[in-house]
């Protein structure tokens, strides 16, 4: 992060970085050309992509076609990666807490909320190979099958990311998205986005295939008519509290029956990380086998 | 036909292999929007050869194949059918039962498809027995062996007989570019399938990579417009395989219309030998109407 202007004393110039957005594993900028400059604590971050509509759709294009292979890796691979992410967020951390500090938290506050995040990762990294364990049932039934229910992931996930605890608040959802076997495409903090795109540089370099997830910068006013509408994105993690658009985005998400999910909790809060945000983004799927009469009592499973 | 194989070469140009990267580059810059773009994807759908060819295709697989060939989306009224179905040669019969009287045509691959590596009987009976289940269209493979040797009155005469054999059907030549190497040969290929009686010249046979690709098809149209300022005979162009998105197809009719004209843009001379593409143009229209992003969820397998 560059915090002065033009050459420094040793007459070297600077090199800025230019802020770009998380795309299929690449790093492209927004195909609008677009830019805005926050300025959550007075001072300009730099000039931050201002994504558009065709960005959401090359984005949910990118988590759609990553989704499957993502699901179809084993529970315990899928554990690996995020462990894997929170190793490198560690290696990152200094990084996060100064851009968390030049986007106006204190230094205590930056370095609790890296810490914090970190550890929610390892957190849904442990429950990766046992959600399923507690959330599936064989279940009774009054006739000769064998009942049983499974979780699936929901497919692609868009996050509408929390606006005020820009690296905490993100991880809190992306973690237990992946953890599940969803994609996600993810937009993050419009005012403080510094430490989405810094994560996203984390993700590129932690094992997580291309497309997995997937993180913009823009505004939610811009572009939620088009995740909310989009046929291909199954479900929203909407966290924000904004309530005319959320009404908003609950309409448009009628059209293909999109899971909305809205949250408003305090993630830094120890309570805030539990397996039922997995599950959130599961769907159950209950077979039914027929077997044979197995026991004289007429007792199957 | 005597003509000696050095001849052939003589007569075809060369290619300038970095003008036409170039030109071809220019063409997907050209952005179509709103009714230009629905009337260019509807034509997009018209032109299309809705094909397989899998050694796993079965009665099942062709008669889904024709159903959708008629039925392509019918939650969008007023929707084209495609121009044909491509099928292998055992399925003609059926697949010409099934399209029946809906103007769909039927094409058969023939002539040891996909290889060409068989005797001249062999392909002429493979021929045959597509025409004779009633097939309307016959896409034929050149025989690429003999064509890097340098065999080029070889070639010549193979598509003329299997021109001949064909009576009523069009000929549609598979070049394979893919196997041909340089545009150079690419544009020697087309003119001595076009010289031999040619009705289309088709890129590829969906089994190589790269297939159909811009600069590819841009030599073989210039091919076929070099041919037509000589003799005034139209000849049909197919590029196929690799465009499964509708974006690019709309690429290749801009590249047509700029290379030979409106006349060419009508499945009469144009076709897209594709399986996939066909989704993704019903997913753009249907974008086009309702403002939404589409998902393949709520379109029919292909």
């Amino acid at each position: 992060m560059a915090k002065t202007n033009g050459a420094a004393k040793n007459g070297r110039i600077e090199v800025h970085k230019t802020y770009k957005v998380f795309i299929g594993g690449k790093f492209p900028r927004t195909e609008s050309g677009r830019y805005y400059s926050p300025q959550p604590a007075g001072q300009s971050l730099g000039n931050i992509c201002l994504c558009s509509r065709k960005d959401v759709r090359n984005s949910v294009v990118a988590a759609r076609a990553a989704q499957s292979s993502w699901a179809a890796r084993t529970a315990y691979n899928r554990g690996q990666i995020l462990y894997r992410i929170a190793e490198m967020m560690e290696g990152r951390s200094e990084q996060f807490v100064a851009e968390l500090q030049t986007q106006g938290m204190t230094a205590a506050a930056a370095k609790k909320e890296v810490v914090q995040s970190i550890d929610r990762m390892i957190y849904y990294a442990g429950w990766c190979d046992k959600y399923q364990q507690i959330f599936s049932a064989v279940n009774p039934v009054a006739s000769s099958h064998f009942n049983f229910s499974v979780l699936e992931p929901t497919g692609v996930v868009f996050v509408v990311a929390n606006e005020e605890s820009p690296l905490l608040g993100l991880a809190s959802l992306i973690a237990p998205i992946i953890a599940g076997g969803n994609s996600c495409v993810v937009l993050a903090s419009e005012s403080k986005p510094l430490s989405a795109i810094t994560l996203s540089e984390v993700l590129a370099t932690s094992d997580v295939p291309g497309g997995v997830v997937n993180i913009l910068t823009g505004l939610k006013s811009e572009l939620h008519e088009h995740f909310s509408s989009h046929m291909d994105v199954n479900a929203i993690a909407f966290d924000c509290n904004d309530q005319k658009m959320l009404v908003a985005v609950r309409e448009f998400a009628v059209e293909n029956v999109k899971r909305v999910k809205h949250y408003s909790q305090d993630w830094t809060d120890d309570e805030s990380q539990n397996p039922y945000l997995i599950q959130d983004f599961c769907e159950i799927k209950t077979t039914w086998h027929p077997i044979e009469q197995i026991s004289a009592s007429g007792s199957g499973y | 036909m005597n003509i000696s194989n050095s001849s052939f070469r003589a007569n075809s140009p060369t290619v300038d292999q970095v003008g036409v990267v170039e030109r071809a580059k220019r063409f997907q810059t050209r952005s179509i929007k709103k009714a230009a773009k629905m009337a260019g994807l509807k034509m997009v759908l018209n032109m299309i050869d809705l094909t397989t060819l899998e050694g796993m295709d079965t009665e099942g697989k062709v008669k889904q194949l024709c159903y959708k060939a008629r039925h392509l989306h019918d939650a969008v009224p007023d929707l084209p059918t495609v121009a044909a179905v491509c099928v292998y040669p055992p399925f003609v019969g059926l697949a010409k039962s099934e399209v029946a009287d809906s103007g769909i045509k039927v094409a058969s691959v023939a002539t040891a498809f996909p290889s060409g590596n068989s005797s001249l009987e062999i392909k002429l009976d493979d021929v045959k027995m597509a025409v004779d289940q009633g097939a309307d269209e016959i896409d034929m493979v050149i025989s690429r062996g003999r064509f890097h040797k340098g065999d080029y009155g070889f070639v010549h005469d193979e598509i003329a007989s299997v021109k001949e054999a064909c009576g009523a059907a069009r000929l549609k030549v598979i070049l394979e570019t893919g196997e041909l190497g340089t545009l150079d040969k690419v544009r020697l290929a087309s003119d001595i399938a076009i010289l031999a009686g040619a009705d289309f010249i088709k890129t590829s046979t969906g089994k190589i990579k790269p297939a159909a690709t811009l600069p590819v098809t841009l030599v073989m149209l210039e091919a076929i417009r070099d041919h037509y300022f000589n003799t005034g005979v139209m000849v049909g162009m197919k590029p196929a395989g690799g465009i499964s998105k509708a974006k690019l197809a709309l690429h290749y009719l801009i590249m047509v219309k700029e290379t030979l004209g409106e006349q060419w843009l009508t499945n009469q001379w144009f076709r897209f030998g594709a399986s996939s593409l066909a989704n993704d143009v019903l997913m753009q229209i249907v974008k086009q109407q309702t403002g939404a992003y589409q998902s393949a969820d709520y379109f029919s397998l292909d």
